[in-house]
Order: structure tokens, then sequence, then C-alpha cells
């Protein structure tokens, strides 16, 4: 079995690169040293970008603005947005579970672009630090994530273009990004393998790389242009030059609606993955999931303009928005009722991975809830601009996402490292996230109706106690993060050992030893027909060939 | 790893082995390279998306409306047109391993598209208004210009595959056609895009 080819393309991926954990800061081509690449980068960006929400939290304690200076504020409340969208959610659901899980679900030794996928790594950190750096040297971008002109043109262009600068090198890392796990799950899929019989996240991840390859584009040719407008003062976006201001709002959105996508369909990925296996039933209703990935991928193309129902939108656009949005509700709740199915009767381990995995159930109900409400007109109107929007989407994507994040942390952890982590430590984690995110980010729903504008410094000080008990709330977040992060370090050295195959999992990353060697596994790739075969007959799951010369790896 | 479990040693599963280790060193650039035209004309779908909905929405003031001379852009897209076939012809001359056809197209081809950027500057030079003059200039200056950066990189691309194609025991042979197929998928992206350009900006 030890075939030239085999040998040949270990030297070429393996014999120049660093060993042990310097790997982790080379420029590796391993796939699974660029995912937890990813994530560590990840995690200490989200670190970043959740010090600038407490800095945000202490200044909206009291109604004025008394902790920082209004335009810092505007700065922080930028940084903040930028860093958790483009540095910590996307680069983590996709870049990182992406790169270390997808070659194992398709029965592939690496993704199919190994040098592509380590430079679409590697334009993250320097664009994150440059983004980071603009604010001591030349002030940082003040017109939030999304960059609106006039106030992007009319504010300080320095950091403006440095923030344009950044997004434009981290847009093009999530298209190489994508363009390889389109590649890896069409073209790298070990023969006999069909696409309906891949782990649900290699379907999120196909939906979400098309979303990636169709939008992040037009993104950047936006920003391109907005760039001539602050730099050559041409008038694509400046009212005062014959230029139009909605249509950059058009073209902004027509990515960063699917930008929620992108950061929430991997999640969807990853819940269908950790859920089986906890509760020992297979995923419930598995083509419906597909199909539902797929009519999200279709529809969160064509509704973008529900972000601008207050921007003279003419009335059919309105309408086709409006019932384009809420027929999202549709196979976003197919997914929900086959999560909850899933679990239903099932033996349920409630560790932290599945408690994490619940509480974004929970979450993501609420802020789907919201967001269907959102997109009425009359709704719409009412809450446009108001900490109504704020807590929404926090509930999408921290409720959502994040909770994902520690999710799949606490169930790929052991594979990662080979060591478990604390399940104490991991449910005082979850305790403390659950309750803080919600009393963080409920109480934000009442300040919206009742007229609190977002992204302002002050407040009317009627609003300061609602204010204070959400401030309480991002402090108990920030808690929420140490037993985490000493759970993550300590147990690297002294968390039990985890053996090959702690959950009894069926999924293929599982099928190999923790961690995995450079080539995945010893032998061939094993043909997993049935990821989530729990419960059924042992002899009808068809996992053929695993390695039975490697006495370590017979244990499943 | 020598010893051969029994499920792999019936030939059946070796051949299967075969195909495994066939798969993952099969060349997939073509595809990837394809998937990122893909990207890059979305990028141009949002340009032209863009120039529309100005032309719709921001109507300029009387001074500012210019009729387009067509002579010379009709010029350029023969010229991009032409370049296309050349390419093409290129590219089978190399699967007939006719390296010094081969090599004649490409030049060819590489002459056709520096042609096309020279008399997209006289255009620009022509021209009665310049990139901030009002919001069409600007429109058609970042159009054209977007446009003309993937010309300028593709005639870059298909002197440095010429230049590669001369070299003996050279690194483009018919059977490692990979740089001579993506400069020309490329080129017939670039020439496809032009065509719609030309249509929205001059004939619209
Ligand atoms: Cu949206």
């Amino acid at each position: 079995m030890t075939t030239a080819s085999q040998q040949t393309h270990q030297s070429s991926s393996g014999s120049l690169q660093p060993k042990g954990w310097l790997k982790y800061f080379s420029f590796s081509l391993d796939h699974k040293v660029i995912g937890l690449q990813y994530l560590v980068c990840g995690f200490i960006f989200y670190l970043i970008g959740g010090s600038l929400a407490s800095a945000i939290r202490i200044e909206l304690s009291s109604p004025m603005s008394d902790f920082m200076a209004r335009d810092t504020y505007n700065q922080v409340l930028t940084l903040h947005g930028t860093i958790m969208i483009f540095l910590w959610i996307v680069p983590v659901v996709n870049g990182a579970f992406g790169n270390y899980l997808i070659p194992f679900y398709v029965g592939a030794r690496d993704m199919a672009f190994p040098r592509l996928n380590a430079v679409a790594f590697w334009l993250i950190p320097p664009a994150g630090l440059m983004l980071i750096t603009s604010y001591f040297i030349t002030g940082a971008a003040e017109s939030g994530w999304t960059a609106y002109p006039p106030l992007s043109i009319t504010t300080p262009a320095a950091g403006q273009i440095i923030w344009i600068l950044s997004v434009l090198l981290l847009g093009g890392s999530s298209i190489f990004g994508g363009i390889n796990f389109i590649a890896t799950i069409l073209k790298l899929r070990r023969p006999g393998l069909k696409l309906m019989q891949l782990p649900m996240y290699c379907w999120a991840m196909l939906g979400t790389s098309i979303l990636v390859v169709l939008s992040t584009p037009v993104l950047a040719g936006t920003l391109i242009l907005l760039s001539f407008d602050i730099v050559a003062h041409t008038g694509f976006f400046n009212p005062t030059l014959g230029g139009n201001v909605i249509v950059y709002q058009h073209l902004f959105w027509f990515y960063s609606h699917p930008a929620v996508y992108i950061m929430v369909l991997p999640a969807f990925g990853l819940v269908s993955e950790i859920l089986p296996v906890h509760c020992r039933k297979p995923l419930f209703g598995y083509s419906t999931m597909v199909y539902s990935i797929m009519a999200i991928v279709f529809l969160g193309l064509i509704v973008w303009a529900h972000h601008m129902f207050t921007s003279g939108t003419p009335p059919w656009m309105r309408l086709f928005f409006t019932i384009a949005t809420s027929f999202i509700a549709v196979p976003t709740g197919i997914k929900f009722f086959n999560w909850v199915a899933t679990l239903w009767g099932g033996r349920i381990s409630l560790n932290s991975a599945v408690l994490f995995s619940c509480g974004f159930i929970a979450n993501f109900v609420l802020g789907g809830i919201t967001g269907v409400a959102l997109a009425q007109v009359p709704f719409d109107i009412h809450v446009h601009d108001t900490y109504f929007v704020v807590a929404h989407f926090h509930y999408i994507v921290y409720g959502g996402s994040v909770f994902v994040i520690f999710s799949s942390i606490y169930h790929w952890y052991p594979k990662f490292t080979g060591r478990m982590l604390n399940e104490d430590l991991g449910r005082l984690h979850f305790l403390l996230t659950f309750l803080g995110f919600n009393l963080c980010f409920a109480p934000q729903h009442w300040l919206g109706l009742n007229g609190m504008p977002r992204r302002v410094a002050e407040y009317d000080p009627q609003f300061t106690f609602i204010n204070q008990l959400s401030s309480i709330g991002a402090l108990i977040m920030a808690l929420s993060t140490l037993p985490f992060l000493w759970n993550v370090i300590q147990s690297a050295f002294k968390g039990a050992i985890a053996g090959d195959n702690p959950w009894e999992a069926l999924t293929p990353e599982w099928l190999t030893t923790s961690p995995p060697p450079v080539e995945n596994w010893t032998g061939m790739a094993p043909l997993v027909k049935e990821p989530y075969g729990y419960g059924i007959k042992e002899e009808s799951i068809q996992i053929q060939s695993p390695d039975i010369s490697d006495p370590e790896n017979n244990k499943q | 790893m020598t010893t051969l479990s029994p499920i792999n040693s019936s030939s059946e599963e070796k051949s299967e082995e075969q195909v495994v280790n066939e798969q993952e060193h099969g060349d997939h650039r073509l595809f990837g390279l394809a998937a990122f035209l893909v990207a890059d004309g979305m990028t141009f779908a949002g340009f032209f998306a863009a120039y529309l909905t100005f032309k719709a929405v921001n109507p300029l003031l009387p001074d500012a409306i210019y009729e387009l001379e067509l002579p010379l852009p009709t010029l350029n897209t023969v010229l991009l047109l032409v370049s296309s076939a050349t390419f093409h012809r290129a590219g089978q001359a190399l699967r007939k391993d006719e390296a010094k056809l081969c090599q004649r197209w490409l030049l060819f081809t590489a002459g056709l598209g520096l042609a096309f950027l020279a008399s997209q500057m006289v255009e620009y030079f022509t021209l009665p208004f310049g990139l901030t003059d009002n919001l069409y200039a600007s429109t058609f200056y970042a159009l054209t210009g977007f446009h003309g950066l993937h010309v300028t990189l593709g005639a870059i691309m298909i002197l440095i595959v010429w230049w590669q194609a001369r070299q003996p025991g050279g690194r483009i042979t018919s059977e490692n056609p990979f740089p001579l197929e993506a400069a020309e998928l490329y080129w017939h992206f670039v020439d496809g895009i032009w065509v719609i350009l030309f249509i929205i900006l001059y004939l619209l």
C-alpha cells in the first residue's frame, strides 16, 4: 500500500515544513494546520472585537458620552463590526472548520488547491493588523461596517481607505477559500462516495461557497468605486457630483445579505454534524436539509433590498423583497424542525457541545422570528436603525454562529489535540454565555421598539436602566471567556487523553487517530456511506477498508 | 502500511485504490480558474448594474450628454474577437504537437491584444471628457479601465506562455498544456466581457 505517489505527496507537503508547534506559524499546506491557524487567529480577533464591544457597553451604561469621545466611539463601533464579521465569524465557520473537516468528509488527503489555501489564510493576519493599527496611526474608519456614502466619503479619508484595503484583502481570502471548497467537494470526492451521502456540513459549505463566489466580488467592485470617490473625487456615490448613494446600498447589500448566510449556513452544517453524534440518532430529514440549504442560497441572493425599506425604495420593490424575504422562513423553519426532530427521543448526552448547540437553536428561533418581523415593511419602518435591529442580528450572528463555533470547539477539540476539554468548565462557560448573551441583547428589543437609535454614543436618559441591564449582560459575556480560555489552554497539556473516537461518531474524521496524521489516514480513506447511521444495525453500516493493519486504528 | 489488509487484497479493491490516487492527483486547476472567472464576472456584473442604474435614474445635464464615436470601439471588438480565434488556433496547434505553429499563433494573439490596448489609448486621448467630469464619464472610465486592466494582464500572460513555449524541452507541451489552456480560457472570458461592455456602453 505504500505507493510511490503517496510518498511524493507526503514529501511535497511535508519535507520543508517546520515540525511541532512551529508549523502553525509557517506557510503550511496541510489543511488541518491551516484550519487551526484560521481558528486561533480568528479567536484572537474575537478577543479584540470583544474588548471593543465591552468598551461600547461601558460607554452606553450612561446617557452621555463620558467614557470616550464621540468620534472614538464611531471608530470603535466600526472596528467592532468589521472585526467580528470579517476576521472572526466568516474565517472561523468557513476557513477553520471547513479546512479541517471538508477533506475528511470527502475522503481526500488535502484540499484541491493547498497552496491557494495557505495564501487565503495568510491574507488575513496582515489585513487584520492593518485594520487595527489604523486606529493608532491615522484613526480608524468611522462610518460603520456598512461604509455608507456620503458618510464614508466625508469622514477622514485615510482610515476609510485602509478599511477598504483590508476588506478587499479579506474578501479575496474568502473568494479563494470558496473556490477551494467548491473544487474539493465536487472534484475530490473519494470514488464511490455520492453527493447525497456527504455529511451535511459539506452541503452547507458548498452552498456557502457558491454565495461567496457570486456575491463577494460585487462588494469588492463597489468598494473600488467607493475608493475612487474618496481618492480621485469621482462622483459615483456622491450626490453633490451627480452620483447616487442608493446604488451603493444595492451593491453593498447584494453582498452583505448573503454574508449573513456565509456566516450562518456553515453553522447550520456544523450543528447538523454535532447533534446526531450526541443524541445517537440519524440526522432527521437529510434530503430536506440539502434542499433547504440550496433554497436558502437561491433566496439569499434575491432579498437584499429588505435592508433598504427606508431608502426611498419604490412600493413594488418593497413588496417583492418583503415576500421573498418572508419565504426564507420556510427552508429555515424546515431546518429548525429537523434539528428538533433529531433531538426528539434521542439518548441525549447534555455535554457542553450539545448545550451550545441547543442554545443556538433557542437563540436562532428568536432571531429568526424578529427577522421575519423586520421583513414586513410597516414594522421595519418603525424600528429601522434602532436597537431592535442590533438585537435581531446579534441573535443571528452571536446567538447563532458564535454559539455554534463554541459547540464545535467542544465537539472537535479531542480530534484537534487528542485531549478532552473539562466538562465542568464547559458547562460553566455555557451558562455564563447563555445568560450573559440574553441579558445583553433581549432588552435591546425593547430599547429599539421605544425608539433608541443605534450607532450613537449618547441617548435619551429614559433608556438608562435598560442599557445598564444590557451592559451587565455584556460583562457576564466577557467573563464567560475566562473559563473557556483556561479550559482550552490547560486541557491541551493536562486534559484526559481522548482516544481516536471519544464520541463514537461515524463521520470520517473520527475514523483516524487524534490528532490525525499528515495524510489524514495511514491507509486508504474510509468510504462512509452513512455518516449518520446511529442506532442502525452494525452490519448495515458500510465503512469499507479502514486500515486494519494499524492496531491503533482498530477500535471502531 | 506495507502489509496489505485482507479487504484490500482483492484485485477489485486494488484498482479502486488506483482510482482514488488518480482522483487525488487529478488536475482541477482549470475548474478552479473557471470558478474564479465566475467571481470575476460578478465584479463586472456589479459594474454593469451600477452603470445601467445610473443611466436610468440619474439623468445627466444636457451639456454632459455625448455621443460616442463608434469606429474605434468597433475596430476594438473585431481585434478581440479575432484574437480569441487565433488563440484557439494556438491551442489546436499545441494539441497536434506543432510547436512552431503554436508559437506563431500565440505571438499573433498577443499582438492583437496589444493593438487593442493601443487603440483604447487613442480613444481615451480623443474623448472630450475626463475621469471626474461627470457621473457618466467616471463610469465609462471605470468600466473600460477595469476591462483594459484585464486585457493588459491577459497580454502579459500570453507573452509569458509564448516565452515558455519557445524554451527547448519547455514547460508547455501537448502533455502539459495547462498554462496555455488557462490563459486561453481567461482570454475568451475577457473577450466575452468586452462584447457585453460594447453593447451596454456604446450601443444602448
Ligand atoms: Cu438581509
